[in-house]
């Protein structure tokens, strides 16, 4: 242990929790990542910021947004749910589903941003792919009602139609997207998969069009299966439903072609190389481990990760005092003064015998560490007695020594579990470069703060 | 206290802990609990460090006096499969629906079905009675959705009973309707003392009092130590820098001179102390208007140590000392 905390450079955070060698592996695994090449990249077309709940993902986004367009670019934001007063700081507190030009950004790129809503998404898609007759009676029918509204999943279809839309209109050099929270944060790479699936799957094609597949000798046992089937179906959903479903269906006929070529084609624009994928995510447990899930996931559907931000790491500008010294001395200032007391002090204070039964063992091992804490504690003892003996005019100020080295010490362990836990997702994709995000004491709600946050992107690589 | 808890949050709030931790102290002394997810993310499974959970009911662990806490992971497919088959003897057919992907559809496609075979499962537990007729569990716990997505997924019979005017899917959605809107249950929401939570949980709260479902609890996770008083916060601002030193250095921390190791530390002590104070007055500032909502408040402590199976036990006991349980 260095016998000089404050002295103790300053990378090796956590040392005393962590060991100095793990402190050096991970500075050689993780590499940094930095956000400005790739954001001032022309070929970036798309940049995804997926990750768990409750991690900044739409702050980063907004962020990564901002600074882009402040680098020159024109860039269009795609949020899913902002928080109220984020998106008032980028003013698209409306939801019309339009992008809004963002002002207040600075230099020549322009900001645009938006938030998606959902129905009415669902209802343009439809628009644009039936005859007004046809798309009427489809927006009417209760069953399209329903699951344009509300089930889970269509948040997710329709982010990535919205950004297939985006995508195709050309206006924006640049598209940074937020993904909706999912109940994983996996489902929306799933989403026109699924959509494709399901629209071609046979249960659709019973549902349209049962008179034809009776034609077909081949299907003939589907028959008997389809009667079975939706028998059972009017059964479970009550008849109504049924009908409700079929005619939806088969109104949505001659759409669904060009509903599954767009979800194939935003899929592919997925892994285009003009997209880039960041997973957000902060330094906790359950977070990292979504995030290492992410990382394998976008491996195996080959789309391209550029790297994770880590939001919310804190840091000490004091991170050579270790958590037990620091606790350890602020016990030292707790003690009763022997000052207080009258009795002799130096004597007392290093003597075993002024330490109760009832102390933590703490505050001993402290005592009997290096010697020199002994010597100093006796000499400011002295100091103290010097400067007369009003004590409770002292008193304040030790108490807020120890209540700040208590801070210290809290803030330390923290450190150390941060530390733990990106060790663990380190070890396992050692090839993921990460960028750190400071931990903010509030939230962002105006541009200089998501200004502040794209800066704080872009220097922790910078500096590395 | 209601036999079906429903835990929410906003997510990173810690609501799965939370739903664990109060069916820990809901099993006091021989109480059985059953602890529910319905997300399928095997955050139960991770939490008690077993292996994955499997669509079944297992005991998963035992509470300090002799309670025990059993849990499942409800799947939809599985659930309605299970449905099929006890409401129609459907085995056989149910393996033709699922190859035709009618189980797919709906289960993932049709809106609220999957909502109602979630809700109707935890329902049916909540109401199970074995050969003596005594409820088999004394609480179910759920480990439900995120905070924005709760009131809809409670609130079956507005997205389904609309849909399904008739026929056993509606009579479903209704019966599991006046569980769901009885005294019987209770819907908790977690949150933290930050701006985005909090305000996700009035939000939240308002929606399900529109709902007209029992909304129970709040209950705030992860509060910090309260480590500076006010007197020590107003002396942060107005301390002299060397008197701070000078104490640094009579703990032993070095020297107090200019360039000193003590000296050196009351910077960054200072600083680390300033941005407590902000965050400290923000935390006020959320503890109030959490405090509007009017709904009984609970505090649990953010564990030093993180997460796991001994910190579970301990906000456990934090909540039987509160007397959630």
């Amino acid at each position: 242990m260095s016998p000089d905390p404050a002295e103790a450079p300053e990378t090796t955070v956590g040392e005393d929790a962590v060991g100095g060698q793990e402190a050096g592996r991970r500075l050689s695994a993780a590499r940094a990542l930095d956000v400005d090449p790739l954001l001032d990249d022309p070929e970036t077309r798309i940049v995804v910021c997926c990750g768990s709940g409750g991690v900044g993902k739409t702050t980063t986004a907004a962020a990564l947004g901002l600074r882009a367009a402040e680098r020159g670019r024109k860039v269009v934001v795609l949020t899913i749910d902002p928080a109220r007063r984020l998106a008032q700081s980028m003013g698209i507190d409306s939801l019309d589903n339009v992008p809004r030009r963002v002002k207040g950004t600075e230099g020549e790129g322009e900001l645009h941003a938006m938030m998606l809503d959902m129905k009415r998404t669902f209802d343009e898609v439809v628009e644009a792919h039936a005859d007004r007759e046809r798309a009427a009676a489809i927006l009417a029918n209760p069953f399209y009602q329903s699951l344009s509204a509300g089930f889970a999943g269509t948040q997710e279809y329709m982010a990535m139609e919205k950004l297939g839309q985006l995508r195709a209109r050309e206006e924006w050099d640049l598209i940074v997207v937020d993904t909706p929270p999912s109940r994983s944060a996996l489902d929306f790479l799933d989403a026109p998969k699924r959509l494709g699936s399901f629209l071609d799957g046979r249960l659709i094609r019973l549902l349209t069009a049962p008179a034809k597949l009776g034609g077909r000798a081949g299907m003939a046992f589907l028959n008997v299966g389809m009667s079975m089937m939706t028998g059972t179906l009017g059964k479970l959903l009550g008849g109504q439903l049924l009908k409700d479903v079929q005619t939806f269906v088969a109104a949505m006929d001659t759409t669904f072609g060009g509903f599954r070529t767009r979800a194939d084609a935003t899929y592919k624009l997925l892994q285009a190389p003009g997209t880039a994928f960041l997973v957000v995510a902060a330094p906790e447990r359950d977070a990292l481990r979504e995030a290492a899930y992410f990382v394998e996931r976008l491996a195996a559907e080959k789309m391209p990760l550029v790297g994770l931000v880590l939001n919310r790491v804190h840091d000490s500008g004091a991170a050579g005092l270790s958590a037990e010294r620091a606790l350890a001395a602020a016990e030292n200032l707790e003690d009763p003064r022997i000052v207080d007391q009258g009795g002799g002090k130096a004597g007392l204070r290093n003597s075993p015998d002024t330490y109760g039964s009832s102390r933590t063992p703490a505050p001993e091992s402290a005592a009997g560490d290096p010697s020199d804490t002994a010597g100093n504690s006796a000499t400011a003892g002295d100091t103290a007695s010097e400067e007369g003996s009003p004590a409770d005019t002292d008193r304040p100020v030790d108490r807020l020594t120890a209540g700040l080295l208590r801070l210290h010490a809290e803030r330390m362990r923290l450190l150390a579990r941060e530390q733990r836990t990106r060790d663990r997702f380190t070890a396992r994709h050692p090839e993921v470069a990460v960028v750190d995000v400071p931990a903010l004491p509030g939230d962002v709600h105006d541009l200089t703060g998501l200004r502040d946050i794209g800066t704080r992107l872009a220097s922790d690589g910078a500096e590395d | 206290m209601s036999r079906l808890q429903v835990v929410s949050g906003k997510g990173g709030t810690g609501k799965t802990t939370v739903a664990a931790a109060l069916a820990l102290a809901l099993a006091t002394e021989g109480k059985r609990t059953l602890l529910v997810e319905v997300e399928g993310r095997q955050g139960i499974a991770q939490l008690f460090e077993t292996e994955a959970l499997p669509y079944e009911e297992r005991k998963i662990a035992v509470a300090p006096g002799g309670g025990e806490v059993h849990a499942l992971a409800i799947d939809a497919e599985l659930a309605l499969l299970d449905y099929l088959q006890m409401f129609y003897k459907l085995g056989g057919a149910g393996r033709a629906l699922k190859k035709l992907g009618a189980i797919d559809f709906a289960t993932t496609i049709a809106p609220g079905i999957r909502d109602v075979l979630l809700t109707g499962k935890a329902c049916e537990a909540v109401r199970r009675k074995d050969k003596q007729g005594r409820f088999v569990y004394d609480y179910v716990v759920m480990d439900a959705p995120p905070t924005g997505r709760i009131t809809r997924f409670l609130n079956v019979n507005d997205e389904v009973a609309g849909l399904a005017k008739i026929g056993p899917i509606h009579n479903q959605a209704q019966a599991v309707m006046r569980v769901l809107k009885s005294p019987e249950t209770a819907v908790h929401l977690v949150t933290l003392l930050e701006e985005m939570p909090v305000q996700e949980t009035a939000d939240g709260i308002a929606e399900l009092r529109a709902a007209q479902l029992p909304v129970g609890r709040i209950i705030v996770n992860m509060v910090r130590p309260q480590v500076l008083d006010a007197a020590g916060l107003e002396l942060v601002r107005t301390v002299e820098r060397s008197s701070v030193a000078q104490a640094l250095s009579a703990a032993g921390l070095g020297g107090a001179r200019r360039g000193g190791n003590a000296e050196k530390l009351v910077d960054p002590l200072l600083d680390q102390a300033a941005e407590y104070s902000e965050r400290y007055a923000l935390e006020q500032e959320q503890r109030a208007s959490l405090g509007e909502l009017g709904l009984p408040m609970h505090e649990l402590p953010l564990l030093a140590e993180g997460m796991d199976l001994a910190g579970l036990y301990e906000l456990a006991t934090e909540l039987r000392k509160q007397g959630l349980s």
